[in-house]
């Protein structure tokens, strides 16, 4: 047997856009064990939302992921809302709807231009993000916002989206089809990057079963599970599409699964709108006075998978327990499966396949010391160091 | 709950084991169940009926140590949540990692969060403080002081 060497990716490391510590253990060129290190982006969120009345969390939860910053509010909105037992307007279903799918659009085009600079082509990169910015363009003109749009609330959303802005919307998603359509082109035929995504990382549908992974990580090993399907919320039972899947499970089946799913997000879009047109502007909330005591088990389908939150209440207006799982928290487990075995060239690409989402996966910036167990810095003091180490660089620069 | 199939043959079959069942409507279920037969359950859920571990919750309430299993059945939409009550001192339950290897992080978040031993788990190391919390100290405990 060849001596083992440790390849470290991490904690900061150009591949990952993210802080997370990987550890491969390799003999020659192939990796023959993983392990990992996580806790660089924990920041107690569980914990800060049972200090947080429910309208605040909305927010709060907003802000666990930049990517896909409404599936925490959309599935944090179903689990209140089934706590309350609170039906929600049509119209704002359809909004819903609509801002979860543009979401989705700009997550994998995001996703699409990492997988293709991590594989060295970076024209596909330079293309989806290029692409991608016409679907942020819309998030502006919807909420005000490129990220964290805060639209949702219990009982429907915050804001409405008005007919005049229609004919823009349908424009841009127009023209987006074009675009996907070259993406897909531009990825499905090339054969460089056949070479170096099939049959690399493959994770079986037993793989999927026993890491409960979720999303397209789990569609693309044929296992056919979507929560907009199996358990329909805002308007996804209303309209007309279809769950992509792909049998294969390796990292070409997953780039084949999101790219196709764009188009049916594209479908989604247009069909919320040729809905709405006939429903009344403005009736976009249902007033909610109080949430009785009881637990909540809301999911939403985010561009990643399967969100699942669980909140205890208590009558009062703040969650006693908000437990959060976010999609890459079951789908990062699966690299002991997709990296094992493979080349450590092929490695970044299998880590990068489940479009992993660290800031998901992990949720206090409170300082111990190990040796004396003393809190060294508070939020607080973090916020005040920050702002005195920007003030001292601004007098610098001078 | 009489329409719900599933739900009266699991009561049937494991009538001793559950202690109580709570519709909360009709897509979301909890069975509070005797902690000895966690895996038992748990095993029957997974195999024979082919449901999803979604994740579990672990909570600090006043009859103890909670820990709900929420497991989704994706063909029908329903989400089953498999709850067992733990005592304040020395809370053990036994470990799900036996059955499905997902059920790993979230064993040693709740060990490193709440402090509940899981019996039979393979890697109990901590998971998101990177062992840099002292001994002892458990965060989403009610009497953790900040």
């Amino acid at each position: 047997m060849s001596k083992q060497k440790i390849i470290p990716i991490g904690p900061y490391h150009p591949l990952q856009e993210e802080p997370e510590y990987f550890k491969l253990y390799c003999e020659g060129e192939n990796v023959v064990d993983i392990e990992w290190e996580t806790g660089y982006n924990h920041r107690g969120i569980e914990k800060l939302a049972e200090e947080k009345t429910f309208e605040q969390v909305f927010f709060l939860v907003e802000r666990i992921c930049g990517i896909c910053s409404t599936s925490h509010p959309f599935a944090f909105a179903n689990c209140m809302e089934e706590i309350g037992k609170v039906e929600i307007p049509d119209r704002a279903k359809y909004i819903r709807s609509i801002i979860g799918e543009l979401e989705r659009l700009h997550s994998h085009l995001l996703w699409v231009g990492l997988a293709g600079h991590f594989l060295g082509y970076d024209t596909v990169f330079m293309w989806a993000w290029k692409y991608r910015e016409p679907v942020l363009d819309l998030f502006e003109i919807i909420s005000g916002n490129r990220n964290s749009y805060a639209m949702f609330t219990i009982g429907g959303v915050r804001r409405d989206i008005e007919k005049s802005k229609f004919p823009k919307i349908r424009e841009e998603l127009e023209g987006l089809k074009k675009k996907i359509d070259l993406l897909t082109g531009a990825v499905m035929d090339d054969p460089v990057i056949h070479a170096r995504t099939k049959g690399v990382g493959v994770m079986t549908r037993e793989d999927i079963i026993d890491y409960a992974a979720v999303g397209p990580t789990a569609r693309a090993s044929g296992v056919e599970i979507d929560v907009r399907r199996d358990d329909p919320y805002a308007a996804y039972d209303l309209v007309d599409w279809k769950v992509i899947t792909s049998p294969e499970g390796d990292v070409f089946a997953k780039a084949k699964v999101r790219l196709l799913e764009m188009y049916e997000s594209v479908k989604i879009i247009e069909q919320c709108l040729d809905k709405m047109e006939k429903l009344e502007e403005g009736n976009i909330q249902t007033k909610v006075w109080e949430i009785p005591e009881g637990i909540g088990m809301g999911h939403a389908e985010a561009p990643r998978g399967e969100v699942f939150h669980f909140v205890k209440t208590d009558g009062s207006n703040s969650p006693v327990r908000h437990k959060i799982r976010a999609p890459s928290y079951v789908n990062i487990a699966t690299f002991k499966k997709s990296c094992v075995g493979q080349t450590i060239s092929d490695a970044a690409i299998s880590l990068a396949a489940v479009d992993p989402c660290y800031c998901c996966t992990e949720r206090m910036a409170v300082a111990y010391d190990s040796s004396t167990g003393k809190r060294i810095l508070s939020g607080d003091e973090l916020i005040k160091h920050s702002q005195a180490r920007t003030r001292e660089l601004k007098k610098n620069m001078l | 709950m009489e329409n719900n199939p599933f739900i009266e043959e699991i009561k049937n079959r494991f009538a001793e084991k559950i202690v109580e069942v709570t519709e909360h409507n009709p897509l979301r279920i909890t069975l509070t169940i005797d902690p000895a037969s966690l895996t038992v359950l748990a095993g029957v859920f997974l195999s024979e009926k082919n449901f999803r571990f979604i994740i579990a919750s672990g909570l600090h309430t006043k009859k103890g140590f909670e820990i709900l299993y929420h497991f989704s059945n994706d063909s029908e939409g329903h989400v089953i949540n498999v709850h067992v009550v733990l005592p304040h001192e020395n809370p053990v339950v036994d470990s799900l990692t036996k059955l499905l290897s997902g059920a790993e992080w979230i064993e040693r978040e709740i060990h490193e969060l709440l402090g509940i031993e899981f019996k039979g788990h393979p890697n109990m190391v901590p998971l998101i403080s990177e062992g840099n919390w002292p001994e002892g100290t458990y965060p989403y405990r009610k009497d953790f002081k900040s």
